[in-house]
């Protein structure tokens, strides 16, 4: 554990790349490989199941550090972090500390699993005396299952291909789907050739590169010919709004996975009889949505269903949901990712004319264009089309390894924006621990002013200061972590979607809200009112 | 009717009504008792000034002409029958305690202080009293701070690896305190110590003063680079950024303050170190000196007052808050950020940038020049 502890302590201490793989080639080649395999499965996601809840993390907490909740509390808004404030409260324990390994760590935690609560209680309060400061953080991370580190998968995915000289591409899919690193070892990961391939392992998503443009600078027609070349060249599609997913039949068994690499086969039983009727040995790469009468419904329909234990007969009838599927990465038991996209296509196309169910199995149409000046113009229907805008693939293009620039580029529309008074705000967490980073803003509605939305990013650092200084200087109430602050602070709001709500103030729920930026040229008095922001609706909520 | 109290918070600053003077008051006044030479506590524009024999130098460097009588600890001068007495704060050099004595009434007044010992300024000394004006700038459960000896064998590691992989060492800390303890606790063997101009000035003004601190090189236009990069480099927070900083390159960077402690507030800081080294006491240092003192009443002026009050009337003190200008929780949080108000008054009074203000962003991208080009 000490490693890991100093592991996740020099990381955080450099910003650079190639530093970053240093320190986590030092790492593996200085811990058993189980520790290795316990820290790529932390790394990657792979969180043991959290053995206590938080309400009895922080109780017991509270019961050995014998201070009040109140100053508890205020601490942890000071921290802005749960894991390191109990870290931080506790003595620093300079003498003693423990020499166990990560991986007895986590075999002791998982046992935890049998233990009865007294026992629980006592493991936890005993295991916190005995590690020091850092530790004690990195072991509440493991506790907690908050484990979110500053390096990327692939980073880590580097290091490992440095070592045991292997593709990285390679490693990245030999990492991917449900192991254990109780089972999975080292050895294997990094064998020249896997024998026994887990049939239901994922490949890696190819990602889209964004391109960059702001609400006040646009891409020219002229600048995409410059930066893309001719048009002929692409392929364009709709961006949809959904879960992104990847649905593999092998062996006559289903598997549906999503981005975050979670195994989510069972929340989409309508998939089920199109994907049995797929040849055996077919991946498939697409974006799941709710549909009604054959054209996709807003994000919001599809979000009631998500995070639901239980699919009732309701949910299944409010908000159905199919496939529309864009590309194709195995045929016939082959990993065809090496092919073109426009081979791919084809494949592609010949697996949905085959199948049985063309209404559940879409897929995703291709947007005819001769001209960059052309599409542009069409992607001004994205909002009518319930998309998000256009993607844009390279029609010579292989389907590649996570975010890579190039090939694959998604173009996005303009987000909605409104002008907004800025009423509430309150600490943020992590980087922005002990300043005020965290926003309401409010729009007219008569005299009043009405929350509709809260939004964290879009401003610069020194932004962030002044409007920190400002929120310290004009507090007009403290409610716990809030302030209500002097309303006068006025920010343009950036947002994707917008849907009426019974369950916000205002009537209305955003999607992905953000800052654009900071209108110091407009007093109060001149933000939005409820009516501007309810006008932005239109038609697509009266379904 | 209650009588008066013999301290008073005014908006000039902490005053005795009956002795006629004031302590660290930060509008002009004829008569000025200050705890030390940090520019907070000490502004310009008093007639007459009362401090501890080892901040003179500092003040004259910092506040030029003035009229300034200086003390030894524990010696007592009278004002108006009023008993004035400093002792050791141990925050930095010179820095004092006062203790105001009238008709068998005992007040406190800390100004800034910690309670380990830094080996570098006189030791912090529990002064027994019935009212103690105390800050509590770390008056937070979470600051606990390690025993300096292992954060300064962790900084002359740090140092070490940065000689072995190339890399010039800068470390960051404020040049009233914070340097000179970093100064006199590296490892010499290592190499030698190069100093920022603005943390040189206070050096000599305290060797003029007498104090005896480690051989330093100031950096000036004449300076070879990779001399410089062999040893390590001292520099205020001012110089963080900075075309003078990025000379340099490739360099590791320390910060040194006590809000590193926390990871947000070191990740915001981008430092590539960061040393949790604080002036000031910790939450346990807070308590126990306070406690020390045997007081009636204590007083909290700036730091995290609100908690920390309300902490102490839990534990059976009997507390309150008083609003100061030696900064607040306001001032404070920044500093991860930027250097704090108090560092960032005192760079610029060194250097002669005219305030910025409220002006936030104007500190961070202040260039500190003085210590010329290389």
């Amino acid at each position: 554990m000490k490693a890991f502890a100093q592991l996740f302590l020099s990381l955080d201490e450099t910003n650079k790349t190639n530093e970053k793989v240093r320190i986590l080639k030092e790492y593996f080649n200085c811990v058993p490989d189980t520790d290795k395999m316990h820290m790529l499965a932390l790394f990657t996601g792979r969180s043991p199941k959290r053995q206590i809840n938080s309400t009895l993390f922080k109780l017991w907490a509270l019961e050995a550090l014998q201070l009040p909740a109140w100053l508890f509390e205020e601490s942890y808004h000071v921290v802005g972090d749960l894991a390191e404030t109990i870290a931080l409260l506790f003595p620093q324990n300079t003498e003693q500390s423990s020499s166990k390994t990560l991986t007895e760590w986590i075999a002791e935690i998982n046992a935890l699993a049998t233990y009865t609560e007294e026992d629980k209680k006592h493991w936890l309060q005993y295991s916190w005396s005995i590690l020091d400061t850092q530790e004690r953080f990195v072991f509440n991370k493991l506790m907690t299952g908050s484990f979110r580190v500053g390096v990327s998968q692939n980073l880590v995915v580097k290091a490992v291909a440095e070592i045991a000289n292997l593709d990285a591409a390679v490693l990245t899919h030999r990492i991917m789907g449900s192991w254990k690193p109780e089972e999975y070892t080292f050895a294997q990961l990094i064998q020249p050739k896997q024998d026994s391939e887990d049939i239901s392992r994922p490949y890696p998503f190819f990602l889209a590169y964004p391109i960059q443009e702001t609400s006040v600078v646009q891409k020219s027609v002229e600048d995409l010919q410059a930066a893309l070349g001719d048009a002929s060249e692409w392929q364009a599609e709709w961006k949809w709004d959904g879960i992104r997913a990847q649905l593999i039949k092998r062996d006559g068994q289903l598997f549906i996975w999503s981005r975050g690499e979670d195994l989510s086969t069972d929340k989409f039983p309508e998939l089920h009889p199109f994907m049995k009727d797929l040849p055996d040995g077919t991946v498939l790469d697409g974006e799941i949505l709710s549909f009604r009468n054959g054209l996709p419904l807003p994000f919001n329909i599809l979000q009631t269903r998500i995070g639901r234990k239980n699919l009732t007969k309701k949910i299944l009838e409010d908000s159905p949901v199919s496939l529309i599927a864009y590309d194709c990465l195995e045929f016939n038991g082959e990993d065809i990712r090496y092919k073109t996209q426009s081979e791919r296509r084809g494949i592609l196309d010949g697996l949905h004319r085959d199948n049985a169910y063309p209404e559940i199995f879409n897929i995703s149409p291709l947007i005819t264009f001769g001209s960059w000046d052309e599409l542009s113009d069409i992607r001004g229907q994205s909002r009518e089309m319930i998309a998000e805008g256009i993607m844009l693939k390279r029609k010579n293009a292989t389907y590649q390894v996570g975010r890579r620039r190039g090939d694959w580029w998604k173009w996005k529309i303009d987000p909605l924006s409104i002008d907004a008074v800025m009423i509430y705000a309150q600490k943020g967490h992590g980087r922005r621990a002990d300043l005020y980073t965290d926003y309401t803003f409010a729009v007219w509605d008569g005299d009043k002013l009405v929350p509709f939305a809260k939004a964290y990013s879009g401003l610069t650092d020194a932004e962030i200061n002044k409007v920190d200084y400002f929120v310290k200087r004009n507090t007009l109430e403290k409610f716990g972590p809030v302030r209500t602050v002097k309303p006068e602070l006025v920010f343009e709001i950036g947002f994707e979607g917008i849907n009426k709500s019974t369950r916000h103030k205002s009537g209305v729920a955003l999607r992905f809200p953000r800052i654009l930026r900071w209108r110091h040229d407009k007093p109060k008095e001149e933000a939005d009112s409820i009516e501007t922001l309810k006008a932005l609706l239109g038609d697509n909520n009266n379904l | 009717m209650p009588k008066k109290p013999l301290l008073e918070f005014t908006d000039r600053g902490i005053y005795c009504a009956k002795g006629k003077f004031y302590i660290d008051p930060w509008k002009p006044v004829d008569d000025a008792v200050i705890t030390h030479a940090h520019a907070d506590h000490a502004y310009v524009g008093h007639k007459h000034y009362l401090a501890h024999h080892l901040s003179r130098e500092v003040l004259y460097y910092r506040l030029g002409e003035i009229q300034l009588q200086t003390v030894e600890y524990g010696e007592t001068v009278m004002k108006n029958g009023v008993e004035i007495t400093l002792f050791p704060a141990g925050h930095v050099i010179g820095s004092a305690q006062i203790r105001v004595v009238s008709q068998g009434e005992v007040w406190v007044v800390s100004g800034d202080y910690k309670t380990e010992n830094d080996g570098v300024c006189t030791p912090f000394e529990p002064v027994a009293c019935h009212h103690f004006i105390s800050e509590c700038t770390f008056g937070m459960p979470v600051y606990q701070w390690k025993p300096q000896a292992q954060l300064f064998d962790d900084m002359n590691n740090w140092w070490r690896y940065n000689l072995e992989n190339n890399l010039a060492t800068v470390v960051v800390g404020y040049s009233l305190g914070k340097a000179q303890r970093i100064i006199q606790n590296l490892d010499m063997l290592n190499g030698k110590i190069f100093t920022h101009g603005v943390i040189e000035n206070t050096n000599e003004a305290l060797r003029r003063n007498g104090v005896i601190l480690n051989p330093t090189v100031r950096i000036t236009a004449e300076s070879v680079k990779e001399e410089v990069r062999k040893g390590i480099i001292i520099a205020p927070p001012s110089a963080v950024g900075s075309p003078w900083m990025r000379k340099f390159q490739p360099y590791s960077f320390g910060y040194c303050s006590g809000w590193m402690a926390i990871r947000g507030a070191k990740r915001r800081r981008a430092a590539d170190r960061g040393f949790v080294l604080s002036d000031h006491a910790d939450w346990n240092g807070l308590i126990s000196a306070i406690d020390a003192t045997g007081c009636e009443k204590v007083y909290l002026t700036h730091g995290y007052t609100a908690s920390f009050t309300r902490y102490l009337n839990d534990i059976g003190f009997d507390a309150h808050e008083v609003h100061t200008l030696y900064g607040g929780e306001e001032e404070v949080v920044e500093a991860p950020l930027q250097p704090s108000p108090r560092e960032r008054e005192q760079e610029e009074s060194e250097v002669q940038v005219s305030p910025t203000g409220g002006d936030l962003e104007g500190a961070s991208l202040s260039e500190a020049n003085e210590g010329g080009t290389i």
